[in-house]
């Protein structure tokens, strides 16, 4: 939504009128992210999450395009052909290791992005529909980085593909069908290899089509912003241009450093060394994990041990996929009318929980299972669906929000009351 | 909307049973079109199953006589592992003495072997679970709490007759179709 006060765009120069009356491409531009967008003022930096998100959006397919003219996807040529790459194309070793990092920054910045959506609660009216957008998104960025961790064919990227592609067995009678229509053969071969590239290669700009449905409706109803009021009038507001510009762009660069440590000092810090091997139909590796960003949901997938009415095996796959859709239904579960966590005081201590019990999660996932490990992983699994299936809707009806500031301006120039007081 | 549905009406009266003879050829040709968009699209599906050479490689032979008791071989059947291996006398007898309902999946050990082959245990090297392969048929590999094979992704046990005992497996290592083509040789697939 443009408000009443945003700065229309008037292009000076004959030229630009010409074009903007043929085809308005830097009215749009200007309307989203130029002058002509008013920001609510307030935003902190939890907001600078988006515009990275799009910048490794970017990246990724900037460094995967190159990787691509180098990469044979043969089950037999696809390992040497990412070893040739790193040893002798020039800069190979480098744009190889910026696109493994930057997918794992991607995910950083990307779960930083989904529970700042959490605890300010942006997925509460009107902006339902930016919040289900940005899962749909989150959901093909899961299964692009699937299929990329595939393509160079080392031993956890084909038991990785054994693993995954396994969880469809799981399901009866259809299963094996669908398992060996997903990867062509009875285990993963060329047939995968080839079609794992193809969609890899495709995916992105799936999710850079979904991205600009998501900035679409994001900008039919404006930022939320951190005390979760809405914008009254112009002093509440001040243009994307140049302020969140520039403070985007500070904070790009401040990010990118850290991704640049990563890459250029601990390129395979996050990586698994299994695989350098290449891929062995015949051998198992003795811990197989996915990459980090996927453990909590590792986790979840290993917590059912017991068959009850249902094999344990298919609970655990309908657990994994629940665990993610029922984020879909947060807007109904959470009914409070307060967005944001700042004013929520029960809320906000749920929330924390709830980090803590992703990150315990994801140490279940990628830890070895043992007994012990296996009974933390069940405890937090549990907990994962008791907060938002049973926590979050009886919090939202029981507790007394903080008042709320009178407006945007009114939190930005009086004390802060509410961050004051959550110490009580 | 509605002032456009009015003049249709207008233009093309309504039978006696209410329904327009335009709305009819709307039903009848976006069917058409559906139908027809589905039967393009079949192609794009089928072709992503297994192709004829990958379903070429369905049969291996495996030539027994040099496996002794007690020791198993590895072999590649449709790019899958098979354990092949030969059951000492100890072993037939403490599967044959597992009681039916302590089992996930019962089966006996004649049930799973070739009639007067019972030593001869040919089983799928996949866990059941998500698709590792089990340790245990190498010499000195870990062979899990019942003496069988044992699954180091998800600790799933499996007896000396590959069936399942411990952990998230839900069925026994599935023993694939096979003939013993002379006394030494088999025929898996």
């Amino acid at each position: 939504m443009s408000f009443a006060w945003a700065k229309p765009y008037e292009p000076k120069h004959p030229a630009m009128r010409w074009l903007d009356s043929r085809l308005p491409l830097p009215r749009l531009i200007y309307n989203a992210t130029g002058p002509g967008y008013p920001v609510p003022r307030n935003l902190n930096y939890w907001w600078n999450f988006g515009s990275l998100a799009g910048l490794f959006l970017m990246i990724q397919i900037l460094t995967g395009i190159t990787l691509a003219m180098w990469f044979y996807a043969t089950a037999d040529g696809a390992f040497a052909s990412v070893e040739h790459l790193m040893r002798d194309v020039n800069a190979g070793w480098l744009i190889r290791y910026a696109h493994m990092n930057g997918a794992s920054f991607f995910f950083i910045v990307v779960y930083i992005h989904i529970f700042r959506g959490l605890y300010f609660g942006s997925y509460k009216p009107p902006r339902e529909l930016v919040w289900m957008l940005g899962l749909v998104i989150y959901l093909l960025m899961m299964a692009t980085a699937f299929m990329g961790y595939v393509l160079p064919w080392g031993q956890m990227s084909y038991w990785g593909a054994q693993v995954i592609t396994g969880f469809f067995s799981a399901f009866p009678l259809i299963g094996e069908p669908i398992r060996q229509w997903l990867l062509g053969g009875y285990a993963p071969d060329q047939a995968a290899i080839s079609r794992f590239f193809s969609l890899h290669y495709l995916l992105p700009f799936v999710i850079a089509a979904v991205v600009i449905l998501h900035i679409w409706a994001l900008h039919i109803q404006g930022s939320g912003n951190p005390t979760g009021v809405d914008v009254k009038d112009e002093k509440d507001t001040v243009p994307f241009h140049p302020y969140y510009t520039a403070k985007d762009g500070w904070f790009v660069a401040a990010f990118l450093l850290a991704y640049a440590i990563v890459t250029f000092f601990a390129p395979n810090y996050l990586g698994h060394p299994d695989n350098y091997i290449q891929a062995n139909a015949l051998a198992t590796p003795a811990h197989i994990v996915p990459e980090w960003y996927f453990w909590p949901f590792y986790a979840i997938l290993k917590s059912f041990t017991v068959d009850f009415i249902l094999p344990a095996k298919l609970w655990g796959v309908l657990a994994m996929f629940g665990s993610i859709l029922l984020l879909f239904f947060l807007p109904w579960l959470d009914r409070s009318p307060v967005r944001s966590g700042r004013y929520r005081p029960l809320f906000r201590t749920f929330f924390l929980l709830l980090v803590v019990d992703v990150l315990v999660l994801g140490w279940a996932g990628g830890a070895a299972p043992t007994p012990f490990r296996v009974a933390i992983g069940q405890i937090a699994a549990a907990y994962y669906f008791l907060h938002f299936l049973v926590i979050l809707p009886l919090v939202s009806k029981l507790e007394t929000p903080l008042p709320l500031p009178m407006s945007i301006t009114d939190s930005v120039l009086k004390p802060k009351r509410g961050s004051v007081v959550t110490a009580g | 909307m509605a002032t456009k549905a009015k003049s249709a009406e207008v233009s093309h009266p309504t039978g006696e049973d209410g329904v327009r003879r335009r709305d009819f050829l709307n039903v009848a040709a976006v069917s058409f079109a559906g139908v027809g968009t589905v039967a393009a699209l079949l192609p794009l599906i089928v072709q992503m199953n297994p192709p004829a050479d990958v379903l070429a490689l369905a049969s291996t032979e495996v030539d027994l006589s040099k496996i002794v008791a007690g020791q198993g071989i590895k072999v590649s059947w449709r790019k899958q592992p098979v354990f092949v291996r030969n059951l000492t006398p100890k072993e037939v007898a403490e599967a044959n003495a597992v009681s039916m309902s302590d089992l996930r999946d019962p089966q006996t050990l004649a049930e799973r072997t070739k009639p007067g082959q019972m030593n001869w245990l040919i089983t799928m090297g996949v866990c059941t679970h998500l698709g590792c392969v089990p340790l245990g048929i190498g010499e000195g590999e870990n062979r899990g709490p019942y003496g069988g094979y044992f699954c180091p992704c998800h600790g799933s046990a499996y007896d000396t007759a590959a069936r399942i005992r411990q952990g998230p497996a839900p069925t026994n290592l599935v023993v694939p179709e096979y003939k013993f083509t002379s006394p030494t040789t088999v025929e898996i697939g």
